[in-house]
């Protein structure tokens, strides 16, 4: 039975988009940095689904080793999804360069770098699946967070010419843009009910989207009407706002 | 966002912490005053409310699974749907379930919860084989049956501590159907033969038409089933409905509800009639509607659930139905269900005897209403289910819960009773 690729394991999201693909019978590779609590979700996605769970470890700021990496999986992927994200705090990253650089570093240098890897071998075998987990927060920059929004934005500026690239291959790219979720990464923020979806939810929504073949996708789906608006404000009233 | 129960009422700020690990919870404790846990949000009432809440549904891995004996271990926040999901391929179901599969596992053991098979199988806790559990000085234990710790904890409303995880025993099935027999009664004499008729079969449950009067009071569609035997365990749980706001309010009244209850009571055919369903379907009807507690509107709803002994179950069920059909209160819900002997458990809410649940959204004069429920419930002997409750008096609530005192000294005993408590568990003092 094939493997999907999880890259970035440890957050809530792609915990649950691992939970999700199990369920559905696929064997799984968990590619993050080594912790304990990767342990308990290859138990606990072995217990619960049957499956086979692989843990690899893996640094998406570690570019020189992506090629090895992706070289010694025992058997290729049919899938790979990207869920790696670091959400800097905007003042924090203002002010210090290193926080900027691994905003950008982990949202789109080191996405770019595994992806290029794995993309130059499912367009070879005429095969496979590609999702991008990136963000709400890159359709248009906010003083309140563009730094991380600019590196998402860039990233599905990639996945997107990607589709076009692997089209022919009969290799789908899927881009999730999420907006609010409830996840550890924003537990100590208010979020407004009717827009903020649960883990478990995003994750349904990729793998239904990923299964039937869409390109982008907004979750929920709410935020495609939220960022139409957002995006079609005029640029001398939005930079007036505070949003 | 604050969190509220499945009743949306009552509505109060709270601050959550959300259960991930034993070390973060040990901290969370010792540096709460008060707090109580809350699982999925599905107690009607205040059970689980309070300013300060522990959201467990977080912690929830799959840690053990003896596929060759249907045992299995996870982490309390695991909903049963998750187990369903994990579980019915393999050949395994629920012991016991209720009648929603959106609950955790720890509040299925806090709730003691019970199902359309209370009269064979008992409450949940018949199948629980051990569970652990983070006490209020942060010591983590483990107990079983026979364990002052598991009678207090089971049916305990999450006030003796913090379950972590629990060890329950499955039940061996063949089919991912339930063959059913819909048996359509004229009154509440009928509704009682047709029960006492079918207390073999292991699954057994009434809907009540609660408006009926006179004659046709106590007049239902009792639905009896067992699992059909056909291997086939294809299963996988339905796709939902979602009701994506609050109704308003004046959508439920009377003439909706008489029209919902004629059309439900209408399209069963006469007489005895037998279906073969699935697993959503029978066991799980209004999981398939997402949200379906909006329809009762922004005010929100409660439910009334009691319990009378066998005895007077028949003379108290003809007293309670003819005073709500008087009332003109409109109840989308009326669930009539017969039940199997009483277990050790201090606050377990089933006794041998017939169980009546009610919805009804919150407004002027329900409560007065409830009150006047309560004193016929209190008059034979009868008990109201705390996870369903919002309202009920200390005094009528201790009437019923005769363990209630063994219960308040073990808290106080093992010092859990300042620091959980929920508005609940203030109200009737326990």
């Amino acid at each position: 039975m094939s493997y999907v690729l999880i890259i970035g394991a440890k957050s809530d999201i792609a915990k649950e988009v691992a939970r999700v693909y199990a369920k559905n019978g696929y064997n799984l590779y968990l590619a993050a940095r080594e912790s304990p609590a990767l342990e308990d979700l290859k138990q606990d996605i072995e217990v619960r689904s049957g499956v086979e769970v692989r843990l690899k470890e893996f640094d998406i700021t570690a570019y020189e080793t992506h090629e090895k990496f992706y070289t010694e999986l025992e058997e290729k992927p049919l899938g790979a999804i990207v869920v790696s994200g670091y959400m800097a705090e905007q003042k924090l990253a203002q002010k210090d360069w290193n926080e900027t650089l691994n905003t950008i570093n982990v949202n789109y240098t080191g996405a770019v770098s595994i992806l290029n890897i794995i993309a130059n071998d499912f367009e070879q075998e005429r095969r496979g699946f590609i999702v991008g987990v990136s963000s709400v927060a890159g359709d248009r920059g906010r003083k309140a967070n563009y730094i991380y929004g600019s590196a998402k934005a860039a990233f599905t500026t990639y996945l997107s010419g990607l589709r076009n690239r692997l089209y022919e291959s009969g290799v789908n790219v899927l881009t999730v843009k999420p907006g609010f979720v409830n996840t550890k990464m924003t537990q100590h923020l208010e979020l407004p009910e009717k827009l903020t979806a649960e883990p478990e939810d995003v994750a349904n929504d990729i793998y239904n989207a990923q299964q039937s073949g869409r390109n982008v996708i907004y979750t929920k789906s709410i935020w495609m009407f939220v960022m139409l608006i957002i995006k079609h404000i005029p640029e001398f009233i939005f930079k007036k706002m505070s949003i | 966002m604050s969190l509220i129960s499945w009743g949306m009422y009552p509505k109060i700020k709270n601050q959550k912490f959300s259960l991930r690990d034993t070390k973060t919870l040990h901290e969370y404790i010792s540096n709460s005053d008060e707090f109580i846990p809350f699982g999925n949000g599905r107690s009607y009432g205040d059970s689980a409310i309070n300013e300060n809440i522990l959201h467990t549904k977080p912690y929830n891995n799959f840690l053990d699974f003896d596929e060759q004996n249907g045992v299995l271990t996870c982490q309390a926040g695991v909903l049963l749907s998750e187990i369903l999901d994990s579980v019915v391929k393999r050949g395994w179901f629920l012991k016991v379930t209720p009648g929603t599969k959106l609950i955790t596992l720890g509040g299925a053991i806090a709730s003691d919860v019970h199902g359309k098979n209370h009269h064979i199988e008992g409450c949940f806790s018949e199948c629980v084989e051990e569970f652990t559990i983070m006490l209020s000085n942060g010591e983590i234990q483990t107990c079983k049956k026979g364990d002052e710790l598991f009678q207090a904890t089971c049916g305990g409303m999450g006030l003796t501590g913090v379950i972590l995880e629990a060890k329950i025993s499955l039940k061996p099935i063949n089919s991912r159907f339930i063959k059913q027999t819909t048996i359509k009664t004229k009154n509440l004499k009928e509704t009682f033969e047709a029960f006492e008729n079918n207390k073999e079969l292991p699954y057994s449950v009434a809907w009540i038409d609660c408006l009926a009067k006179d004659e046709n009071i106590g007049k239902c569609l009792l639905m009896v089933g067992d699992f059909a035997d056909d291997g086939d365990l294809e299963y996988k749980s339905k796709k939902k409905l979602s009701i994506p706001f609050n109704f308003p309010s004046f959508a439920l009244n009377t003439l909706s509800v008489k029209a919902f209850n004629w059309l439900y009571y209408a399209k069963a055919k006469e007489g005895i009639s037998k279906q073969k369903i699935g697993i959503d379907t029978f066991f799980y009807p209004l999981d398939s509607i997402g949200n379906w507690n909006r329809i009762y509107g922004k005010n929100g709803f409660t439910q009334y659930q009691f319990i009378l002994p066998k005895e007077h179950s028949f003379t108290g069920l003809q007293e309670i139905l003819a005073k709500i059909s008087d009332s003109g209160k409109g109840s989308f819900l009326a669930v009539l269900k017969l039940y199997g002997k009483a277990n050790e458990n201090y606050l377990s809410f089933p006794m041998e005897g017939y169980s009546l649940a009610l919805d009804f959204k919150i407004e002027d004069g329900l409560f007065e209403l409830l009150e006047s429920l309560d004193e016929i419930v209190v008059k034979y002997g009868g008990r109201i289910y705390l996870t369903k409750d919002v309202r009920v008096s200390k005094e009528t609530f201790e009437q019923g819960y005769p363990n209630v005192n063994k219960f308040r000294e073990f808290r106080k005993e093992n010092k859990m009773d300042k620091k959980l408590q929920s508005l609940q568990s203030k109200r009737v003092q326990i």
